[in-house]
């Protein structure tokens, strides 16, 4: 059920200002999300201050500055640093994206930077992605036969192929999943938009023999028709996918063999 | 390690307030609204069936600065959820999902309900006289 107040242990709180670069003159301000397990604390906001001439372009050079130079306690996921891993998603300047392929220069004023929304934080930017990984899982994403293997490789046609355009390029960061207020109220039951893209391209795939299995065990109020439309997936993937439009086929799949 | 005391991270506190999602938000909230509205009808349309005195009472509230402001916002209401609406059945066929598209036919359901909306008792008026 929708509950749009944070609980008590989650109110965040003012942080600390740490100290600001001796000497630099183009500074950008850095507010960071902050939480310990370590501790009984509430989460609170820290205020980094860096310099921009010594540092790349990305807000994630920015948080690797801070990591090593001013405070090597803050916590992030990171790894391939070219938007192909997915690691860094986090909640920058108010929609979710990739730190590694935010420009600081173009988030206007202080830089505010905060976990993928309503999910449990493991430490700082960190949040615990069991449960995503859980109902990524159960859309059983892999190709599903029951008929004798060809010789070869199974064959696809240029057209057919052409139908996973859009879909395979999906890294599975979360971001969209994350942006989505029907999955804040109903992450539980609901897919969520990033695994119903998977499952769509599974379904959009001319070799995959389980498309009846697969709308089965989607047809359900809630794991793909809490879905209403709100488009904040496709507003926020850093990827330029379409999880909105996935989703709308899927539906029209569900549609079309009823008749 | 210990898991109970994770705090939440934040949602609607720091998302970005976007056209995607305040027209969809505004889409329920309308509904909502032309749900208790359609209360106010049946009220109208009682009254009118009980007699002369009931429905001197209705049509003196609906008249009042008060009532007319309510049958502003429901007239809003109404013309945004058909409109909106006639939106999320071209969803319903797979049309207008790339982002572009969807913005245009976003801006275009909200000026088309304050046009309906401004319409319709700018007609009212000069039908009615006040």
């Amino acid at each position: 059920m929708a509950d749009f107040a944070l609980p008590r242990n989650s109110k965040v709180q003012d942080g600390k200002t740490w100290p600001k670069p001796e000497g630099a003159s183009n500074t950008r301000t850095f507010k960071v999300y902050r939480w310990s397990p370590d501790d009984d604390e509430n989460p609170s906001v820290d205020t980094y201050t860096v310099d921009m001439d010594t540092c790349g372009p990305m807000v994630l050079d920015a948080l690797i500055k801070i990591k090593n130079e001013i405070d090597p306690s803050l916590t992030f996921r990171r790894s391939c640093r070219e938007g192909v891993c997915g690691s860094c998603a986090m909640n920058i300047d108010g929609t979710n994206t990739l730190a590694c392929t935010s420009f600081t220069s173009e988030v206007s004023g202080d830089v505010k930077i905060y976990p993928l929304p309503h999910q449990e934080v493991v430490k700082d930017l960190v949040p615990d992605m069991t449960h995503f990984f859980a109902q990524y899982r159960e859309v059983e994403p892999w190709l599903k036969t029951d008929s004798q293997p060809p010789e070869r490789e199974r064959l696809q046609s240029v057209e057919e192929r052409e139908k996973l355009d859009g879909l395979w390029e999906c890294i599975l960061c979360a971001c969209c999943t994350t942006s989505c207020p029907s999955y804040w109220w109903n992450a539980d039951r609901y897919m969520g938009p990033a695994v119903l893209l998977q499952a769509y391209r599974w379904l959009a795939d001319s070799r995959d023999e389980a498309t009846g299995d697969r709308l089965d065990q989607l047809e359900d109020p809630f794991r793909l028709y809490r879905c209403h439309t709100i488009m904040n997936c496709a507003k926020t993937c850093p990827k330029s996918l379409n999880p909105a439009k996935a989703i709308a086929e899927i539906k029209k799949m569900m549609l079309e063999r009823q008749i | 390690m210990a898991t109970n005391n994770r705090p939440l991270s934040p949602h609607l506190q720091v998302y970005r307030p976007q056209l995607t999602s305040m027209l969809s938000i505004l889409h329920r909230l309308t509904g909502v609204a032309l749900a208790i509205g359609t209360l106010l009808l049946v009220w109208w349309l009682i009254a009118a069936a009980s007699g002369p005195d009931a429905y001197a009472t209705a049509q003196g509230f609906i008249g009042s600065i008060l009532g007319r402001l309510l049958l502003l916002g429901w007239t809003f209401a109404l013309f945004y959820h058909l409109a909106n609406g006639i939106r999320h059945l071209a969803w319903d066929i797979g049309w207008g999902f790339e982002l572009p598209t969807a913005y245009t036919t976003g801006w275009l359901v909200v000026i088309v309900s304050i046009v309906l909306t401004l319409v319709s008792w700018v007609g009212g008026y000069a039908a009615l006289g006040g």
